[in-house]
């Protein structure tokens, strides 16, 4: 099958879903309760505001994955033609790691990769 | 006509043949589509009703316990009986989530799942796409259920739901990058992309042995990595039960909680079986070279229990690191990936390269 039939399994999948949610909204009970539709936190009523800005941290990383994530579309291919290309890739890819290798080591130092 | 379990191929294109002789091309491709897409349905539910009532049953052993007992011959029937009761619960809509969203997550979650089993090889001829690029397309799409626990966490507009959510965003696309790279390792050694041909190059060998001791590194990363994206086992800090009562979907009920825990079990399939094709194997028979009599009765098991029972061992592994391993701490987590695992990654791929260029592989 060719690659066009992943439409398939993206229908299957929402299928699947979407046929059991409607089946429970016909099997399931139904009561409604104001108590019920609370937010979950211990049992008393949520306090303040939910969506709010969050720890820079999570942010860094994510740059940082983001870097790596980049460097790894160049890598996928050089890893497919590695063997006919021989020596040549090889040092070229030791050069791109140096670079890519200083680059983690200054986020590190930097402390982008320590957890506060 | 031939039928065998050993070679899937004839039997499609029979299949196809027959198709296209009774009805036009494009019925004919319509009809197959729908058999394809209920093998898959019913594949997906039996392995996910079969991994929640492995998982319980490992678990009570590990436990010294019994685990599920009364439902069933050994409480196999445990998990459908589960099943029939989350099917029957209410569906409580929360009074301040962003609904859209909220119905949404489920949705993205099983998509994504479903989208990349489409690309595994189960036996010879046995895969509904064979693409060129099959491993960066499962490591692409698998990524995709991250979105929907983001999403899941988000709109609930529950703290517990946000913290977990927040938690499993850094955690997975930490570890996606050493799932990557040590999937990379073992491109470089076989050459290519393609699911089969990765396979049919390990027809005298599996890439872990093969691969002197730098496959053996990868596998290793690999296992904790995909163990940590799946978000289980000593890297369940997404929906940690003694502080986040159950992380991400904390608010959802019913059928939709359903969702997200076969989910879980359906990603563990999928990693695990990925690592049963590209490091164990596949569907390859287990062989040694000079002995012809041992191979030839290796030969006789069918390839598709092969790959079921590589990628069982692989899970059972998953599970072994769940029940036994004590919980990260989220900085321990991070510092485990960006400190550890993605120089020794780094390195490993840099003495894989030289090891392929000097021809030291077996």
């Amino acid at each position: 099958m060719s690659a066009e039939s992943l439409i398939l399994f993206f229908i299957v999948g929402a299928f699947l879903v979407g046929f059991a949610l409607v089946f429970a909204h016909y099997v399931a009970p139904n009561s409604t309760n104001p108590q019920k539709a609370e937010a979950y936190e211990c049992g008393i009523p949520t306090e303040g505001l939910t969506w709010l800005q969050f720890n820079v941290g999570y942010y860094l990383f994510a740059i940082v994955f983001l870097i790596f994530d980049v460097e790894s579309v160049f890598i996928f291919p050089w890893a497919v033609v590695m063997k006919e290309l021989g020596m040549i890739a090889f040092v070229e890819i030791v050069i791109f790691f140096f670079v890519l290798g200083l680059g983690l080591l200054y986020a590190w130092k930097k402390g982008a990769l320590k957890w506060e | 006509m031939n039928f065998s379990i050993y070679d899937f191929t004839s039997f499609n294109q029979w299949i196809d043949q027959f198709l296209r002789s009774v009805m036009s091309p494009f019925w004919a491709i319509a009809v197959e589509m729908v058999i394809i897409g209920l093998a898959i349905l019913l594949f997906y539910a039996l392995v996910g009703l079969f991994l929640v009532y492995a998982e319980r049953k490992v678990c009570a052993f590990m436990q010294n316990r019994v685990g599920p007992n009364r439902v069933g011959p050994y409480g196999f029937f445990q998990t459908i009986a589960d099943f029939i009761k989350l099917m029957l619960k209410e569906l409580i809509t929360i009074k301040n989530a962003d609904q859209l969203l909220f119905n949404l997550a489920p949705f993205i979650i099983i998509i994504a799942s479903f989208m990349a089993i489409a690309a595994i090889p189960f036996a010879k001829g046995l895969h509904a796409i064979d693409f060129d690029i099959g491993i960066l397309y499962v490591i692409a799409v698998s990524s995709l259920g991250v979105v929907g626990i983001l999403l899941a966490g988000w709109s609930s507009n529950s703290k517990y739901s946000l913290i977990g959510a927040m938690r499993s965003g850094a955690q997975i696309i930490s570890y996606e990058l050493s799932v990557g790279l040590s999937l990379l390792t073992i491109i470089i050694l076989a050459g290519t992309m393609q699911f089969s041909a990765i396979v049919e190059g390990q027809a005298n060998g599996w890439f872990i042995f093969k691969g002197h001791i730098p496959a053996f590194i990868a596998f290793v990363v690999f296992l904790i990595s995909s163990t940590a994206e799946t978000n289980r086992g000593p890297f369940d800090l997404a929906e940690a039960e003694s502080e986040l009562t159950a992380g991400f979907h904390t608010e959802y009920s019913g059928i939709k909680f359903a969702f997200f825990f076969l989910a879980e079990y359906m990603n563990m399939f999928i990693v695990a079986s990925i690592a049963a094709t590209v490091f164990l194997g596949g569907w390859m028979a287990f062989h040694v070279s000079g002995w012809n009599g041992f191979n030839h009765i290796m030969d006789f098991i069918p390839p598709f229990v092969w790959y079921i029972g590589k990628t069982f061992f692989v899970i059972w592994i998953m599970m072994w690191f769940k029940w036994t391993f004590p919980r990260l701490r989220i900085d321990q987590l991070l510092t485990l990936e960006w400190k550890y695992l993605l120089p020794i990654n780094l390195v490993n791929i840099l003495i894989m390269a030289f090891v392929v260029l000097m021809g030291w592989h077996f």
